[in-house]
């Protein structure tokens, strides 16, 4: 472990006891109390405290609402609504719970923007950022399958959008089992909701294993280069838990501001509608944490050996798909993006690219943005979504096939500091300029 | 700098007190809407009295209604029912509880119909009391007012609160 | 920064949205007194909207999800216990008699409202093939919610572009994506009889007092959430300035 051989002592017989039978208090000590942690962490690096109380927050108004909720079709909306006007509280838990599944994914995206621009992929924290991007895929499964629950307009016909898409490529014989019928209907409600039940388990099993795998390497940091020693960290607590309690404060500010004074800010007016088979919105959209995903979905509108429906599937899934690589995509030794100036700045075009594809996710196909003409029916033609969904896909893609890759290999990073005590003493001279010649003995300090 | 430190250390302790205090305030009233939500619900609490018409029930008759999802017997009694509860001694009665006590109106008589041992719920019967109960689960033998005779149960049979809204419907509840 | 990016793209998102929605007319905003951080009902205003709905809506919508005793609830109408039941007695509900049948008895506070046809394929039949909505959640099923509930009660009043065709069994409104709608006008002026005097009997009118009422049916706790909401900020505020103080203290040895 990055904090090395355990310094936890049993302070009276009970706990000697336990600590020979079962080393929980040894375990809590090392990983929550003791833990070395590196000293320069800035605020971008407690999302990830953040995203557990987002976690625990969900499973408690989860469980809270199946108290209530009724997984039938026939069923499911009243039951939504019985619990909005009915339940004590009921109103506060389901909006606490539906806005909270947007805030756990801005809390997901800044903690993934994070480990791009510090490098904490790199070596030897690939499995440490495989854990993570698997807990992403399931978190997104999750918030799909809870969106379906409550059997609106929007739940049904995105269930019967995105189940299609499956079929697209796995066959109808797969989209049926997975139905349990021949269309979306009760049967795919009630396993939906076994598995929106289940799924944050696994969430939660896997965080375990994304915070033993950080702890077994130890933290990364804004300068990325590694802890040299104990100058170099403080104690998880107090230092990091205090900082923690605040953050976490902030953001509750944040989430209560939407849940009593905005709580339909991120959804759709079809939620509200009771699901219909027979009529399909008119603009089905997903969540819009989901938005870039569906955006490089649609804007596969052409065929190429594939049909363009299997094609957006595997563009879709392609997208995803190389988050796994990135470890190994990049290849540049520098692992901080503050000491390279190029991959700044294409870090931050790949944020507002991601910013702009999922806005594009969320509108209605073939709108125009810059008309310039019409077509035979009169209608608007010009610079549409698609267009601007195709220039973000392959800058999405392009940031990890060409940009990673071959800055490593070209681009000129700024010097490094020599350690962390060393930048952070830089830092407190008032400048952080030059510190390749502040070579000589860190200083201790306590 | 030993003072200082003093000074800081009582500080610093107040204002950890002080926040830890405060944050544990605000999970307390957190944890409250956690806890109400299981409590009944708005529409359950709709349902918590139910009325009966009771210009539809003969002499002699009982109609069982449900109230908090439990059966409630409502029944008018004949006369000669109340007389021969209303002269029972407190020796024949394992539990001794006047009628008059049960009962608003002597010709009505308003009890939950479940057996005070299990829960079993009670026949007409008159063998063991004429114009009783018995209940078939383990013999427990009631009177014209809902009162143990003999029997394992231990007490008489529940009387909810009620009142007559006019003479001819009851609010039970 | 990436969350000024993040708020900015969901803004141009909604507009974008709303300007995309078709060719429906964007919706005067009404200045509804429940709207904004502060905002709470206007009790008449419920009491009226109310009349408006069982006077002239419940003939053909529902109201299914609203039960009579919410009339009386706080943050509502707030009609008291003796006028609910009233109300409720008015209305007949579904019901059965002894030998199974389905008949109809008086509502109870328990009750909810019923709906004026069994079941849809009945509202269909007696309605040139189209549905009316349950109104329980209209209000937010709606783009422009309470705005377009009241914008589309006056719209029947605007005249068609050159060249429009409206066709049979619809009406004009462009407040309605498409411009066509297949309900007639409902109510027309002085309809409704308020018992206040100094409110006007208008179109205009009905629909803002009809708009709120609907407002309400479909987010009846929305006082109470506001309300909780400033308690829970104001207390948020002061733990986080706590929160921050601690977490300087705890830091003010180390070099960071």
């Amino acid at each position: 472990m990055a904090s090395g051989p355990s310094t936890y002592k049993p302070s009276n017989g009970l706990t000697r006891w336990l600590d020979e039978r079962l080393p929980l208090m040894r375990f809590a000590n090392d990983n929550l109390l003791s833990f070395p942690t590196p000293k320069n962490l800035n605020y971008a690096y407690t999302f990830g405290a953040i995203l557990f109380y987002c976690l625990v927050v969900q499973i408690v108004t989860g469980i809270v609402l199946a108290m209530h909720f009724i997984p039938n079709s026939a069923l499911a909306f009243n039951s939504v609504e019985y619990i909005m006007r009915d339940v004590n509280y009921g109103w506060l838990i389901r909006y606490i719970h539906m806005n909270g599944a947007s805030f756990f994914f801005i809390a997901v995206y800044v903690h993934i923007f994070r480990g791009l621009y510090y490098g904490s992929y790199k070596a030897p924290r690939e499995v440490l950022w495989i854990l993570g991007v698997i807990i992403f895929l399931l978190m997104m499964a999750t918030a799909f399958l809870g969106y379906t629950l409550p059997w609106s307009q929007m739940s049904l016909w995105g269930a019967n959008v995105i189940t299609n898409l499956l079929g697209a490529l796995l066959g109808t014989d797969f989209t049926q089992w997975l139905w349990g019928g021949y269309s979306v209907d009760n049967p795919t409600l009630q396993r939906f909701f076994s598995l929106h039940y289940l799924l944050p388990f696994v969430i939660l099993g896997v965080s375990v294993l994304h915070v033993w795998a950080l702890h077994h390497v130890g933290n990364n940091n804004p300068t990325g280069i590694e802890v040299k020693g104990p100058q170099d960290t403080v104690p998880l607590m107090p230092y990091y838990t205090a900082k923690y309690f605040f953050v976490i404060a902030l953001f509750t500010i944040a989430f209560a501001a939407v849940v009593f004074y905005a709580p339909n800010l991120f959804g759709h007016v079809d939620h509200y509608v009771p699901g219909d088979p027979l009529k399909t919105p008119a603009h089905i959209a997903p969540e819009w944490y989901l938005g870039a995903f569906y955006a490089m979905l649609r804007a596969v509108d052409f065929n190429f050996i594939l049909d363009s429906k299997v094609l957006g599937v595997l563009v879709m899934l392609g997208a995803i798909a190389i988050l796994f690589l990135v470890p190994w995509l990049d290849t540049s030794k520098v692992r901080s993006a503050r000491y390279r100036p190029v991959y700044w700045w294409c870090f931050w075009i790949f944020v507002a690219n991601y910013a702009v594809l999922s806005w594009a996710g969320l509108q209605p196909a073939g709108t125009v943005l810059f008309q310039t003409g019409v077509d035979a029916d009169g209608n608007p033609v010009g610079f549409n979504i698609t267009h601007l969904s195709q220039i973000g896909t392959l800058y999405y893609f392009g940031f990890f096939i060409v940009i990673m890759p071959l800055l490593g290999l070209f681009e000129t990073p700024r010097p490094l500091p020599d350690s962390i005590a060393t930048a952070v003493l830089a830092k407190k001279k008032g400048g952080g300029a030059a510190p390749a010649g502040a070579a000589a003995a860190p200083e201790t300090r306590v | 700098m030993s003072a200082s430190t003093h000074d800081d250390a009582t500080r610093r302790d107040f204002l950890y007190v002080f926040s830890g205090a405060a944050a544990g305030v605000g999970v307390a009233v957190t944890a409250w809407p956690f806890i109400d939500q299981m409590n009944p619900s708005a529409a359950t609490q709709a349902l918590a009295t139910t009325e009966v018409a009771l210009a539809a029930i003969p002499e002699g008759q009982q109609i069982t209604v449900m109230w908090q999802g439990k059966p409630t017997w409502v029944r008018k009694r004949t006369a000669a029912e109340i007389e021969q509860v209303r002269a029972m001694p407190d020796s024949a009665l394992k539990v001794p509880e006047a009628d008059q006590s049960r009962t608003k109106k002597p010709e009505w008589l308003v009890v939950i119909g479940i057996c005070t041992h299990l829960g079993c719920i009670p026949n007409r019967d008159n063998v063991g009391s004429p114009g009783g109960y018995l209940c078939a689960c383990h013999g427990s033998v009631y009177d014209a007012s809902g009162r143990i005779l003999r029997g394992p149960a231990p007490l008489n049979l529940e009387v909810p609160p009620y009142e007559f809204v006019s003479d001819t419907l009851l609010r039970i509840g | 920064m990436r969350k000024i990016i993040i708020a900015a793209s969901l803004a141009a998102a909604c507009i974008a949205t709303a300007v995309a929605a078709g060719t429906a007319k964007h919706p005067h905003p009404v200045d509804f007194s429940f709207k904004g951080v502060f905002g709470t009902f206007d009790r008449a205003q419920l009491k009226r909207g109310f009349q408006v709905y069982k006077e002239v809506c419940a003939a053909c919508h529902g109201l299914k999800l609203v039960a009579f005793r919410n009339l009386k609830d706080p943050g509502g109408p707030e009609f008291t216990e003796a006028e609910a039941k009233a109300l409720a007695a008015a209305v007949q509900v579904p019901s059965l008699d002894e030998n199974g049948e389905s008949t109809t008895r008086a509502g109870t506070l328990a009750d909810h409202f019923p709906s004026p046809f069994a079941n849809d394929l009945a509202a269909k039949a007696a309605n040139n093939g189209a549905v009316p909505p349950d109104l329980s959640l209209i209000a937010k099923g709606r783009e422009g919610g309470a705005d377009y509930l009241h914008a589309l009660m006056i719209g029947y009043a605007e005249t068609p572009p050159e060249g429009f065709t409206v066709p049979d069994g619809t009406y004009y409104n462009p407040y309605m994506a498409g411009g066509v709608i297949a309900m007639p006008q409902p109510i027309s002026d002085d309809q409704v009889d308020y018992v206040e005097e100094n409110i006007p009997q208008t179109v205009d009118q009905y629909g803002k007092d009809v708009a709120a009422f609907l407002m309400w049916a479909a987010e009846p706790k929305m006082e109470a959430r506001k309300q909780l909401g400033m308690g829970v900020i104001i207390f948020l505020s002061l733990l986080s300035v706590l929160l921050f103080l601690s977490y300087r203290r705890v830091w003010r040895n180390v070099d960071h």
